[in-house]
């Protein structure tokens, strides 16, 4: 059901009923990539077999590491029954062989479609066991009440509540991402230790789902952020969140701020010369430090790049897709060099997007297209109709390529048809440079291999007018 | 459904459950435990009865395959198969009735109608195969009626396949209910006689990177025609002319066993099971084929092909039987009969097979693996990574054969690994995918990078972790 409406002026569009080619994955995957950020943590999916399955193949095949999701094996009966029994089972076989200190446990559409009671029955399990050593996070993320993106943010605000209590103040500020790549996650940390900042970064993938190759197989890799930190982030001076268009109902930090006034600052994704002067100068007023050299370097390294890309990237129309968060902030470094995307597409119904993008769009000659809750049909007829030349954003893309010709700029989540989704690095400065080359190299690639032929056939050809 | 067979007992599970489902091949007999729900918390490989049906339905190109359920289920099952198309691609676009909270709440009958209604007038398709979800069986939605409505209003095929997840997580049970559609869908109409042919139907040959069209060349050069595939590159129309074959060749016979003893039934058409995986196979399956039509000009021209064929490939496979002789390999597979066919290619390259398993063998398949598997052999049924990590590390395995959830795990234990999933772009039947095949277990387990792998870091340990 993709409503579509003109960013400047806000219209009712075409409204259809089925979805074809869907741009989003459900609630719950999103889930699992959070928990797969905490230190410790094993994610439980309470649902059919089917379900964990698919999430653990598109994890897998993003992030090309091992990516174990139990599940609770709900079948016939026990949908009829309830699948209490199931769960606890479940949850005995998980901590057995992969003894996690954190275990999340996401519902499903069916287990939510049950009526079943997570809370509860977590709960009750815990009484019954006399488990100690081991926190059990219940999250429902019914996949019908929103899609990856919502399900990721639910989670990470579930375990901030599970674990937050009053702590002492500190010096640490929170920095809370949303699913962005362990190189880009990287990065940020490299930044904010240039800066001298100390922090409490959630959650962290950096390392669970990107690892170095150690000739073994962790059940559950190294890394993650320690659930002794998230304990302490209610006594942080401030929460950076890159969450510029997550619901209050679903932040992370909206939760720390109204539970235990740390205030928050919602700043867009660091992409794009604008975002990251923004995510700086918030760092240095944050610290009272000077900006260090090797960050004015490569600042100055991509305005260069910026300079010599320009007349280039011009030509670019982009058909842009993908979460809320990613999409903001990409139309943000597009809009700087002047590519504007002609669409920009979300599969999330998202009321903050359309207002954020307003004044980004605004001086533009023709407002884009903006559609949430897109399926690829209505991004691909906006593609043509706008004449989109350029595709950027996940694997879900590849059609436009096979149908229309149009390149895709893979990023975002999940790159399941190439190599090293989990390397792409999109933030800082650094980050930046290393899209806005891809870019233009992309259109560039495609107008050398194709322009003779172009040319040829309109100016030679009878049929070429 | 549970089902078991005798083999000796040795290797040991994680958890203790999961004992029975792994033995060891020797003197001393017991049973394998199979063909069962999968333990609750075990991470099973395994996918869901939706994805059966999926995957056995979805090469039917000129037809729509409608998901009616939350958005989830049709994401990840999007364009699921490497099946190539001679004429419509409709088959590769994903349609889900994505329903919502409110559909969960009122019931999606009426929307799965209205995109019914959408698509007929947008595509005009000679059938719309509609999947029941765990959502849409869980809320008793009757999708039968509102196919059979449908079916009357559009005067076209609308046909329920009754797939929802949560009936099992084995595939094998989504595979019948595809087959019932299926079966739905050829029979002929009342008083409607279907003429016999000399032509064969090919079931449970999926057209992956050209496969069935490679087969075809094989029997047209004997001079026999194929006079449809289950399902690839099937049409609806081709699939309605089913029962004019002379014979059904059984090459997927956990997805097509059933159908073929149906269509005998039904029809009187007689089956066989063929194998076009490893030269050995292909060259039988090709006899085998031939003798049925009694015809000696038949079995010369097959004779004459094999003779060909093999000594061209010949070569070709001695050069990679010499890199590999000796080699450690580990087989896990969705179905037992690639499995099976496997164990013997791999054999034919002169490697040891040390591990072999499936997800969805039954007790039949694992004695007949177990016959032709040497004394020691650890054979497992359902099997989860911390199992199979188990078996690759003790059985010093220098290569698995598997599917995508299995690759990283290979990798990150460094070793070789070979994909045999439905996705895969490169064919692997025939004599040609034989070679393609024995390459491809070369390069991955003769790769120079494992020797790299091992090299230790420059004044440190081997490991940087």
């Amino acid at each position: 059901m993709a409503s579509e409406a003109a960013v400047a002026a806000p219209v009712q569009g075409h409204v259809k009923e089925t979805s074809e080619n869907q741009c989003t994955m459900c609630m719950p995957i999103g889930g699992v990539v959070a928990f797969k950020g905490i230190e410790n943590a094993m994610v439980l999916i309470h649902g059919s077999q089917g379900c964990s399955t698919y999430m653990r193949l598109f994890n897998v095949e993003h992030f090309n590491e091992p990516v174990d999701i139990a599940s609770s094996s709900l079948n016939e009966k026990q949908t009829i029954h309830g699948g209490e029994a199931n769960l606890k089972k479940a949850m005995d076989n998980v901590i057995r062989v992969y003894q996690p200190k954190v275990l999340g446990v996401l519902t499903t559409c069916l287990a939510e479609t049950m009526g079943e009671d997570i809370d509860r029955i977590v709960a009750s399990y815990i009484e019954e066991r006399k488990l100690t050593g081991i926190d059990i996070v219940p999250v429902p993320t019914p996949s019908y009440s929103g899609t990856h993106a919502e399900g990721y943010w639910a989670a990470i605000r579930r375990i901030v509540a599970y674990y937050a209590r009053p702590a002492q103040s500190h010096r640490r500020i929170n920095v809370i991402v949303p699913n962005i790549s362990p190189a880009d996650l990287r990065e940020i940390q490299r930044i904010l230790g240039l800066m001298g900042i100390e922090y409490t970064l959630l959650p962290d993938i950096s390392l669970t789902l990107d690892r170095p190759y150690g000739g073994k197989y962790q059940k559950i890799p190294t890394g993650g952020t320690p659930t002794t930190a998230i304990a302490e982030m209610t006594g942080a001076p401030v929460t950076l969140q890159f969450g510029s268009t997550c619901p209050d109902n679903l932040s992370p930090g909206k939760y720390l701020e109204n539970e235990f006034h740390v205030p928050l600052v919602n700043l867009p994704l660091p992409i794009g010369l604008k975002n990251m002067d923004l995510f700086i100068a918030t760092l240095a007023e944050i610290s009272g430090k000077a900006v260090p050299d090797e960050l004015v370097l490569e600042r100055g390294w991509l305005m260069d790049a910026m300079a010599d890309a320009h007349k280039y990237d011009a030509d670019g129309v982009p058909v842009l897709y993908g979460e809320p968060e990613l999409v903001y902030a990409l139309t943000s470094v597009l809009s700087e060099n002047g590519a504007l995307p002609a669409v920009i597409a979300t599969g999330s119904k998202n009321s903050i997007l359309a207002r954020l993008l307003a004044p980004v769009t605004a001086d533009a000659d023709t407002a884009p297209a903006l559609i949430e809750e897109a399926d690829f049909a209505a991004i691909e007829e906006a593609a043509i109709r706008t004449g989109a030349n350029i595709a950027i954003g996940h694997s879900g893309g590849k059609l436009l390529t096979e149908r229309h010709d149009i390149p895709l700029l893979r990023i975002g989540y999940p790159i399941h048809d190439r190599m090293g989704g989990q390397r792409i690095l999109s933030v800082g400065y650094r980050g930046t440079l290393a899209f806005l080359d891809s870019f233009t190299n992309t259109l560039l690639g495609h107008k050398y291999a194709t322009y003779r032929q172009k040319i040829k056939q309109h100016l030679c050809s009878p049929e070429g007018r | 459904m549970e089902e078991s067979c005798t083999l000796s007992r040795a290797a040991t599970a994680c958890i203790a459950e999961r004992q029975d489902s792994i033995l060891t091949t020797g003197k001393s007999r017991s049973r394998i435990h199979c063909t069962t729900d999968s333990l609750a918390g075990s991470v099973s490989q395994r996918a869901c009865v939706f994805c059966g049906a999926r995957v056995v339905l979805n090469p039917v190109t000129d037809a729509v395959h409608l998901v009616h359920g939350p958005i989830g289920c049709a994401t990840y099952t999007m364009d699921i198969r490497g099946s190539l198309s001679s004429g419509s691609e409709l088959f590769r676009t994903s349609f889900s009735t994505d329903m919502k909270e409110k559909d969960v709440i009122f019931g999606g009958e009426k929307k799965l109608a209205a995109c019914i209604d959408e698509i007929v007038e947008k595509y005009h398709p000679p059938a719309i195969f509609v999947y029941a979800t765990c959502v849409s069986g869980m809320i008793g939605d009757d999708i039968i009626a509102v196919c059979k409505a449908a079916s009357a209003r559009h005067n076209t095929e609308v046909i329920p396949v009754e797939s929802s997840g949560f009936i099992s997580g084995n595939k094998v049970v989504g595979y019948r209910a595809a087959a019932e559609a299926l079966l739905t869908l050829i029979r002929p109409k009342e008083g409607e006689i279907v003429e016999k042919t000399r032509k064969v139907n090919f079931l449970g040959e999926y057209n992956l990177a050209g496969e069935m069209w490679l087969t075809r060349r094989y029997l047209a050069e004997m001079g026999i025609e194929i006079n449809v595939a289950f399902t690839g590159d099937s049409t609806v129309a081709a699939l309605k002319r089913a029962p004019s074959a002379c014979l059904n060749l059984v090459q997927c016979t956990g997805s097509m066993h059933w159908v073929a003893t149906n269509l005998e039934r039904s029809f009187g058409t007689p089956y066989m099971d063929v194998n076009f995986f490893g030269p050995e196979n292909t060259a039988e399956s090709l006899r085998k084929i031939a003798a049925f039509y009694e015809d000696p000009a038949i079995s010369a021209r097959a004779e004459a092909l094999i003779a060909r064929e093999m000594s061209r490939i010949r070569p070709e496979i001695e050069k990679y039987r010499s890199k590999l002789r000796g080699k450690r390999a580990a087989i896990y597979l969705g179905g037992a009969y690639k499995a099976i066919a496997i164990i013997r290619q791999l054999r034919g390259l002169g490697m040891e097979i040390v591990l072999s398993g499936t997800q969805t063998g039954n007790a039949d398949e694992y004695e007949n693996m177990s016959r032709i598997l040497s004394e020691g052999t650890i054979i497992i049924d359902d099997a989860n990574p911390a199992e199979l990590e188990k078996f690759l590390i003790e059985k010093h395995v220098d290569v698995m054969i598997g599917g995508v959830k299995e690759r990283f795990l290979a990798y990150k234990l460094g070793i070789g690994f070979v994909d045999h999933n439905h996705d895969r772009k490169d064919g692997l039947a025939g004599f040609d995918g034989a070679v393609r095949f024995a390459r491809e277990v070369y390069v991955t387990t003769c790769s120079p990078v494992w020797k790299s792998l091992r090299t230790p870091a420059p004044g440190g340990t081997i490991h940087g972790q």
